[in-house]
């Protein structure tokens, strides 16, 4: 008995779990920055500064990046601006620029102002979904198939999120199960990649590769990216955990624009500058200038007039 | 699929393999564990907050506040709490009230107060102090050791030598530091055979203990794994220590490598205290709380009760009129959440 030249029991551990492989040689660094990222800064952005910004990150060798959202201006007036930024922004090649959209009615005026690509946000918590956007998780899956059928048929791609991976700000505890349940209905429903999001940043690398094992039994690894939020400081070493189980998806927000809404004061997305500093030290390539990229998160804090969460970018001093 | 046996087919679905054969779920979480990063059951931190932390802070801190900081450290859980410096008060004007923060700490009989002695003179009045345990300071690089000390590798590791021997003769252990192991901020990047070297010189002078200083915090992953694996070579991982700065925001994954290669103790300061004198505004060691934060969160054990680190951290910013430099002080800073929080991670 066997197959491909390794032992049985090899195969059978690689049959049933992903552990200790070797690093990706490459990340794509999915940037939120303009999108997470200034949704949840208190200070309103003006247009052509969002519009700037995606075109000094565009300039950065960033692959993706979220430029903004087809939500109703009511409930997020940040992104009020949002087909006028679509317009605006400088499109370079091989670049995307997914923007969310919650429902089918910000589907379609995402497509009509010219979107390639969009995401939809689904909860492995009920409690987080309800009191977010108002109805339970399947409830909301619901909602996401009919974006998903509209997209298939536009040739539009669609990504999916799942928040609350790792806690719940209601509910406590989130089970990896639960998580890999509601990440395999989006990605059978059609999402090309799954972002796993630590919405309030409570995960440590325990229960990173725990949640990760569980859902790459449901989704191919290869399709699969975290969200790591930094509230607790644990995002560089729960990223690290990540690449070390298959996944070479890293989404992260320059200058660590989007505190937490959950907790005062405290700070929310992961730094690009400082993921790209780590991924780099690593030898895992990027695609990304770290001098430019610092630019545009230096540009961006200027305009909030605030300090720039990024120790990279704290650090004056170069080796 | 016809020629391929029942197991194959199965294997394509997980699931059912398991409903069929389930010792086999069993077999292959051993299997799993076989393959995937042991880490230590227990960590022992060394808090450096007091001295380290201290030394780097601009503003003075007034001896009361320094006693009293120990005294909440020492009420944690904390095993080991670096208390003061007996350098000259000429270099150091923060730690010239060394004799008096360890006179009048109170100290716990399950807690290690180490101070640093740079030298035979700090060392004696160290001992005369009531110091009963010592560090010394070396450097993986020349440039640093001239530029911080005023002379090369060698002649700093003369002095130590006779530190060290006196030491043994007293019985008091004497720890190790080894600054620049992951980059210096004169010559860049370090050899981690030299690195391995200079630690492997104190280990074998007499030091219990090595701790290995990302002084200046540009260390990744990579560079750690790179370096302990030299520094393995020649000492002991259960000699070994982390010391991780945070100004690149590395510390945590850094200290994450290191616990995947054996090192079980780790060094970091209440609160973030303490800059970068290397990078303006910067910050420097990696908070406590922080630490704390991840090795529970990962089931490992370290005695210290977090909440008590969180308050700490709390007097002694409050001292310092600054903000923390710990994530989870400022999450922790809004109650509502905390309580809901607990359930999670304490």
């Amino acid at each position: 008995f066997s197959f491909f030249n390794i032992s049985p029991v090899q195969w059978l551990v690689q049959v049933g779990a992903s552990a200790g492989k070797a690093l990706p040689q490459r990340v794509k660094i999915v940037e939120v920055g303009p999108r997470d990222g200034l949704q949840n800064e208190k200070t309103l952005v003006p247009t052509e500064v969002k519009i700037h910004l995606i075109d000094m990150l565009s300039e950065a060798g960033l692959p993706v990046i979220e430029a903004t959202s087809f939500v109703s201006p009511e409930w997020v007036p940040q992104m009020a601006d949002q087909v006028e930024v679509m317009k605006g922004i400088n499109r370079r090649p091989g670049v995307s620029y997914p923007v969310l959209t919650p429902n089918l009615k910000g589907f379609q005026a995402a497509v009509k102002a010219g979107a390639a690509e969009v995401a939809i946000f689904g909860a492995a918590s009920e409690l987080f979904s309800k009191k977010n956007i108002n109805c339970s998780v399947d409830e909301s899956l619901q909602r996401f198939e009919e974006v998903t059928k509209a997209a298939k048929e536009a040739g539009v791609r669609v990504r999916g999120y799942v928040s609350c991976v790792l806690g719940c700000p209601y509910e406590g505890q989130v089970s990896p199960d639960k998580v890999a349940q509601v990440a395999k209905r989006l990605y059978s429903m059609g999402c090309y990649e799954i972002s796993l999001g630590d919405t309030i940043g409570v995960g440590t690398p325990g229960g990173m590769a725990e949640l990760l094992e569980a859902v790459s039994r449901e989704v191919p690894v290869d399709a699969l990216a975290v969200h790591c939020h930094d509230t607790y400081g644990q995002a560089l070493a729960n990223i690290l955990i990540a690449l070390q189980m298959g996944i070479s998806v890293v989404d992260s927000s320059v200058a660590g624009l989007g505190g937490c809404p959950y907790a005062q004061g405290a700070s929310g997305n992961v730094a690009t500058e400082d993921v790209v500093y780590m991924l780099h030290g690593l030898g895992i390539q990027t695609g990304v200038d770290l001098p430019k990229l610092m630019d545009a998160g230096a540009f961006i804090c200027r305009s909030l007039n605030r300090k720039t969460s990024s120790k990279v970018a704290q650090a004056t001093c170069k080796l | 699929m016809g020629n391929f046996p029942t197991t194959v087919k199965h294997c394509l679905s997980y699931e059912e393999l398991i409903q069929d054969y389930p010792w086999l779920a069993r077999w292959l979480q051993e299997e799993k564990r076989a393959l995937t990063h042991e880490y230590p059951e227990y960590v022992k931190i060394v808090e450096v907050g007091p001295r380290d932390g201290l030394q780097n802070e601009k503003e003075m801190v007034p001896t009361g506040v320094k006693i009293q900081l120990i005294d909440m450290l020492s009420e944690t859980g904390l095993p080991v709490i670096e208390a003061t410096s007996f350098v000259s008060s000429k270099w150091v004007p923060q730690m010239a009230d060394h004799t008096e923060v360890l006179q009048a700490i109170h100290r716990s009989s399950h807690v290690r107060y180490p101070v640093l002695t740079p030298n035979m003179h700090g060392f004696q009045d160290a001992v005369a102090a009531g110091a009963t345990e010592v560090a010394v300071f070396g450097s993986a690089s020349e440039t640093f050791s001239r530029k911080n000390i005023n002379c090369s590798i060698d002649e700093s590791i003369l002095r130590f030598e006779e530190v060290i021997c006196t030491a043994k003769q007293r019985q008091i252990p004497v720890r190790g530091y080894v600054s620049c192991a992951l980059g210096c901020p004169y010559e860049g990047p370090i050899e981690s055979t030299k690195v391995a070297e200079v630690v492997k010189r104190l280990y074998e002078l007499g030091c219990y203990e090595v701790s290995l200083g990302d002084t200046i915090g540009v260390g990744t992953p990579g560079s750690m794994a790179k370096m302990l694996h030299s520094v393995k070579k020649e000492v002991p991982s259960s000699a070994l220590a982390v010391h991780c700065h945070d100004t690149y925001g590395q510390a945590l994954a850094n200290i994450l490598t290191a616990l995947q290669m054996g090192i079980c103790t780790v060094d970091s300061s209440v609160a973030g205290l303490g800059g970068c004198p290397y990078a303006q505004g910067a910050s420097g060691n990696v908070s406590t709380e922080d630490v704390l934060y991840m090795l529970h969160g990962m089931g490992i054990k370290t005695g210290v009760d977090l909440s008590k680190v969180i308050e700490a951290g709390d007097f002694i910013c409050k001292a310092l009129n600054r903000k923390t430099n710990s994530k989870v002080a400022q999450a922790r800073g809004d109650y509502s959440v905390h309580c809901r929080m607990k359930k999670i991670n304490t």
